[in-house]
């Protein structure tokens, strides 16, 4: 369970507050208007972003913790990987940073890569990849960190609708089957409905706590309104 | 038991006799450290007579002497000039020569106790003889010729030879110095920092003639085989010019240095200077110099300032060629 | 909730920013305390100060102008042999000063090849002995650098702003004014600022073609307070003078984004189709032909004086080449470390801290090499013996001097580092070591090539603070050079001086292909 309490951003023409639950193995959507701070959310969480308040995890405080020592993994718009690496050191750099693998843990970089369906595409760079081979080698990656919280931020907005749907469904079922938690951001609600049961609402300089998706796409805030168009 | 004993003696024994050889240290400019100044004849010449290991430590001699101070690890200098000893003398660390230099094959009577002459030559001005065929005969005849020289000088704030032909005007021209100045400042070329620059453009062809020594000439006529190069003798006389050994009083090693004071005005020595540092030894019989020195010109006067007169002109003489030159 | 700053890298760095500030400010507190205080300058020293500052900026004024339209020129070009002409760019940068004067003579003096060709067109002969020969000199050094700096620059703009204007029928003009305009506004300021800096320093070559005592510079006087007078109270006085030309000459811009000079695409050629026309081929190729000859003539008469007694060089002097190669690859590795350091350090800290690490590791550049010297022969005499620490010594005094160069390769890229790929290493905990293994030093290639081909090609070439610390066992090839000259062997001295070259622009070619070669993305 992620628990924020009494959070305060301050970034000068920018500021955001709030405090909110997450419950363990939950799945959900952050969304907002363009720029009102839904990135910058999940950088407090991940540790990228100085805050005010407290972050606690399962009741423990994380908020002083570096980003690798926190219970979280995030992928990120872009520079998910290193471009001079093999998809199989990226995927190796999640379990060991200095890439010193033992045997066990080869078998199970294999193992990671053919489970995001990259067989025997190891040994590729990623400017040899595709942009969903190339997401997909980040999730591998997640997979092998096995942290209790996933955090997406926008990860495949790059790519076309039809990927962007398989890669959701790669997503959903990585994290039913490890029980992570899971908040992404997302602009598109269709993406949202797809993956995430509840929401929570960046708008106004005010993070909302959690709501059940459907309720939300059903009538949203004002504050959604005009930004969804309805 | 016996093996180890000798094996013992043996090894204290050698390292006794290392430990025996004691170290001549003399400071010495840049040159000496060249494989084809004098240096290494030197060094091999005095190690073969002493029982020691003779160092030179090359660099800028007086700044280092005197950052260092007393705490100096030399125990000789050599290679100071003429025109610099008053600061040296100041420094008070060095003791007399003991040497005696009543009989010294040099145009001038030396009567220094303090610092020892090595080598001596007189500036003069260097030209190619198969492009200038007409000479100046004397420095005036070279201020008001009307032919179209060029002339490259070293600067006398940064260079020993620099400083002599500064000197050399002086003497010849007293207070009529600024006036000579802005006469051969139509001929100068350019002057350089230190003399192998000039040299450099001089054999290039780049000037016609460069501020060097008579005995510059002796190089090319013995190494190359070149008869090209002469110096110009003018009849005022020429800028005589020393180079001085000097022995440290604090030195640690006062037997070896009196040794190498020695040996300085000995003809082991001295009959290295022609050849290894082409000037002329202070000390060796003209018959036994190169046959090739007999080529060289050899000016009639030799004009020399002792080291009051010259450190009290010096900062004078600096102003008025700065200010001939400084149009 | 914090992100921890990486302290070790922070440490790091300021660990080699104290070292260079011992280098540059400590050397001269040095020679002050020995001087027992600073003494006074005359109205003559002041006059040097003028004349110093004044041939610097016009210099450095000539070399940016003058650099602009050839890097235009050869942004917009592509043919045979560019790629070659833009390393050789490098080159007279990284001349030991005495090789390209002579070299420079050998064109444009009296004797020159441009006197011949004047004299055999009827026309007067161009003396090169005054201001206008330093400018010369000066031009020769750094055009070739400044325009390789304002070339980046170019290249730096976006091949699809070039579509765009092409798209909407821009003539060159017009890209002139909406596209270059802008980026040179942004990068000469810092390309004048570096070559200005250069040239106040500068000593030989202002005497030698300066013709007169009117072109003295400060650094000779502090050489004449040196040697001559052994004033050392003065010497340290025009010493902190100089810094000071540094620092008031950085504070003016501070503002300004210094030229980065990574080498990054270098090789790349952006389409321009505003620029096919006729009349602006012919200006490009007259540009970058008159830009080649400049260069390569001086560059060319160093080769051909040199190269007949290539093979009868004296064992020594390729004793003292290798001697000249094992103190440069320590001094550049040195050198690389405290730049890639202090760029570390610069990325981490706040712009203020950053901007003032950055200015330590400028100072070395206004520092005179004397002042260093004798301050260092200071610090180091009560405990050592000078001359047994003498390569060490040049190692260290080499690897300070190229550190600015080295940085302003660094820095920018470590910064575009941390903004990339910064977020992602911190997410998976790869930090100090393993981090500088699989991320910085993989992803720095570039510019730590360029940087330490630069380190090396100017240690390789430089005395040094040879003076007090010369060692007589172990010579350097410059020093060896040097002996040669004063010996009177002046065709063994071109052959040396040869070697001396080809020895440095292969160091710089080996160090910046290597950063160039196979990078990714």
């Amino acid at each position: 369970m992620l628990t924020v309490e009494d959070m305060h951003v301050d970034l000068g023409d920018f500021a955001m507050s709030g405090s909110f639950e997450v419950p363990s193995g939950a799945r959900l959507a952050v969304m907002g208007p363009s720029g009102a701070g839904k990135s910058t959310l999940l950088n407090v969480v991940a540790g990228f972003q100085d805050a005010q308040g407290r972050l606690l995890w399962s009741g423990r405080e994380i908020g002083s913790l570096p980003p690798a020592e926190r219970p979280v993994s995030m992928v990120f718009q872009d520079n998910n990987l290193f471009p001079h690496l093999t998809a199989f050191q990226n995927v190796g750099l999640g379990l060991s940073p200095k890439l010193k693998l033992s045997k066990v843990d080869r078998a199970r970089v294999m193992d990671a890569l053919a489970r995001v369906g990259l067989d025997g595409l190891e040994s590729r760079k990623p400017a040899a990849l595709s942009g969903g081979q190339q997401s997909r080698v980040a999730l591998a990656r997640m997979l092998l960190r096995d942290k209790p919280l996933l955090l997406l931020d926008e990860p495949f907005a790059a790519l076309g609708p039809a990927m962007r749907v398989e890669m959701l469904g790669l997503v959903k079922d990585l994290v039913t089957e490890t029980g992570a938690t899971l908040l992404m951001v997302t602009h598109d609600p269709d993406d949202a409905a797809l993956i995430a049961d509840q929401c929570i609402l960046v708008a106004e300089g005010r993070v909302e706590p959690p709501v059940d998706m459907q309720t939300f796409l059903a009538d949203p805030p004002k504050a959604m309104r005009a930004y969804l168009g309805t | 038991m016996n093996h180890l004993t000798l094996a013992a003696g043996l090894f204290l024994g050698a390292g006794s006799a290392l430990a025996e050889t004691p170290v001549l240290t003399v400071y010495a400019p840049d040159y000496f450290g060249s494989e084809w100044g004098p240096g290494p004849a030197i060094e091999t010449a005095f190690e073969a007579e002493c029982v020691c290991d003779l160092q030179f430590l090359t660099g800028d001699v007086m700044p280092r002497l005197l950052l260092e101070g007393a705490r100096t690890k030399a125990d000789a200098v050599i290679g100071l000039n003429t025109d610099v000893t008053k600061q040296a003398r100041e420094t008070g660390l060095f003791a007399p020569h003991g040497q005696d230099t009543g009989d010294l094959t040099m145009p001038i009577e030396w009567t220094d106790d303090v610092f020892l002459p090595f080598n001596w030559g007189y500036t003069a001005f260097v030209y190619d003889n198969t492009k200038i065929t007409n000479p100046p005969a004397s420095f005036e005849a070279l201020l008001n010729s009307d032919e179209d020289w060029k002339i490259v000088i070293q600067d006398p704030r940064s260079s020993i030879s620099g400083l002599a032909l500064m000197l050399w005007v002086k003497s010849i021209y007293g207070d009529e110095a600024e006036a000579a100045w802005e006469k051969l400042a139509l001929k100068i070329l350019t002057m350089t920092a230190g003399w192998s620059e000039s040299y450099g453009m001089f054999t290039d062809g780049e000037a016609d003639m460069v501020l060097s020594y008579t005995t510059s000439p002796a190089y090319h006529l013995i190494a190359e085989d070149d008869d090209t190069k002469s110096a110009a003798i003018f009849e005022e006389g020429h800028y005589f010019m020393a180079e001085l050994v000097g022995k440290i009083a604090g030195t640690d090693q006062p037997e070896l240095a009196d040794q190498f004071m020695d040996f300085i005005l000995s003809e082991a020595f001295q009959s290295i200077i022609p050849e290894g540092n082409w000037s002329y030894p202070a000390k060796l019989d003209a018959s036994k110099l190169p046959e090739k020195f007999a080529l060289l010109g050899e000016p009639e006067t030799a004009i020399f300032y002792s080291e009051d007169e010259a450190a009290a002109l010096r900062d004078p003489a600096l102003e008025e060629w700065l200010s001939a030159l400084g149009r | 909730m914090a992100l921890r700053a990486g302290t070790v890298s922070v440490w790091a760095g300021a660990v080699s920013a104290a070292l260079v500030l011992a280098l540059t400010l400590g050397t001269l507190g040095a020679v002050v305390w020995r001087a027992e205080g600073f003494g006074g300058l005359g109205p003559r020293d002041w006059g040097y100060v003028r004349f110093t500052v004044w041939q610097a900026l016009a210099s450095a004024a000539i070399s940016v102008a003058l650099a602009i339209p050839v890097a235009r020129a050869l942004a917009r070009r592509q043919f045979w042999g560019r790629s070659a002409l833009i390393t050789v760019l490098g080159a007279p940068f990284i001349l030991p000063t005495i090789v390209a004067i002579l070299g420079l003579l050998a064109v444009f003096g009296r004797t020159g090849i441009v006197s011949e060709v004047l004299n055999w067109a009827g026309l007067e002969p161009v003396s090169i002995y005054g201001i206008h020969g330093i400018l010369l000199a000066h031009v020769f050094f750094n055009l070739p650098f400044a325009t390789r700096l304002v070339l980046q620059g170019w290249l730096s703009i976006p091949s699809e702003r070039f579509r765009l204007a092409a798209s909407l029928g821009f003539s060159a003009s017009d890209v002139s004014r909406v596209l270059e305009r802008p980026m040179l506004r942004d990068v000469v300021p810092g390309v004048f600022l570096v070559i200005f800096l250069i040239c106040t320093t500068s000593f030989a070559v202002a005497l030698a073609l300066g013709g007169g005592p009117r072109a003295t510079t400060v650094e000779l006087a502090i050489y004449q307070a040196f040697r001559f007078d052994f004033d050392l109270s003065k010497a340290a006085l025009l010493g902190l003078v100089q810094v000071m030309i540094c620092v008031v000459a950085g504070a003016l811009v501070f503002k300004v984004r210094l030229p980065s000079t990574s080498g990054v695409g270098l090789d790349r050629v952006a389409r321009r189709w505003e620029a096919q026309g006729l009349g602006l081929r012919i200006q490009d190729s007259v540009c970058i032909a008159l830009a080649a000859l400049f260069l390569l003539g001086p560059l060319s008469m160093i080769v051909i004086e040199g190269i007949g007694g290539l093979f009868s060089l004296p064992i020594s002097v390729l004793e003292a080449a290798w001697n000249s190669v094992w103190v440069t690859v320590v001094s550049t590795v040195l050198c690389m470390a405290l730049a890639l350091s202090m760029a570390l350090a610069v990325s981490r800290l706040s712009a203020g801290a950053g901007a003032l690490v950055e200015g330590i590791g400028f100072l070395t550049i206004a520092t005179s090499p004397l002042v260093m010297g004798t301050g260092l022969f200071v610090m180091i005499f009560p405990f050592a013996d000078p001359t047994a620490l003498s390569l060490p010594v040049t190692a260290v005094v080499n690897a300070a001097m190229a550190l600015p160069f080295a940085l302003r390769a660094l820095v920018p890229a470590v910064r575009d580092l941390q903004a990339g790929y910064g977020k992602l290493s911190a997410s998976l905990g790869l930090s100090g070591f393993a981090w500088l293994r699989w991320v910085a030093v993989p992803r720095l290639r570039r510019p730590l090539g360029f940087g330490a081909g630069l380190a090396a090609a100017l240690s390789m070439g430089d005395l040094g603070v040879i003076a007090l610390f010369s060692n007589p066992e172990v010579e350097t090839l410059p020093l060896a050079l040097f002996r040669l000259m004063g010996a009177y062997r002046l065709d063994q001295a071109a052959s040396a001086a040869l070697v001396l070259v080809a020895l440095s622009l292969m160091a710089f070619w080996v160090c910046d292909r290597g950063g160039r070669v196979n990078v990714d993305g």
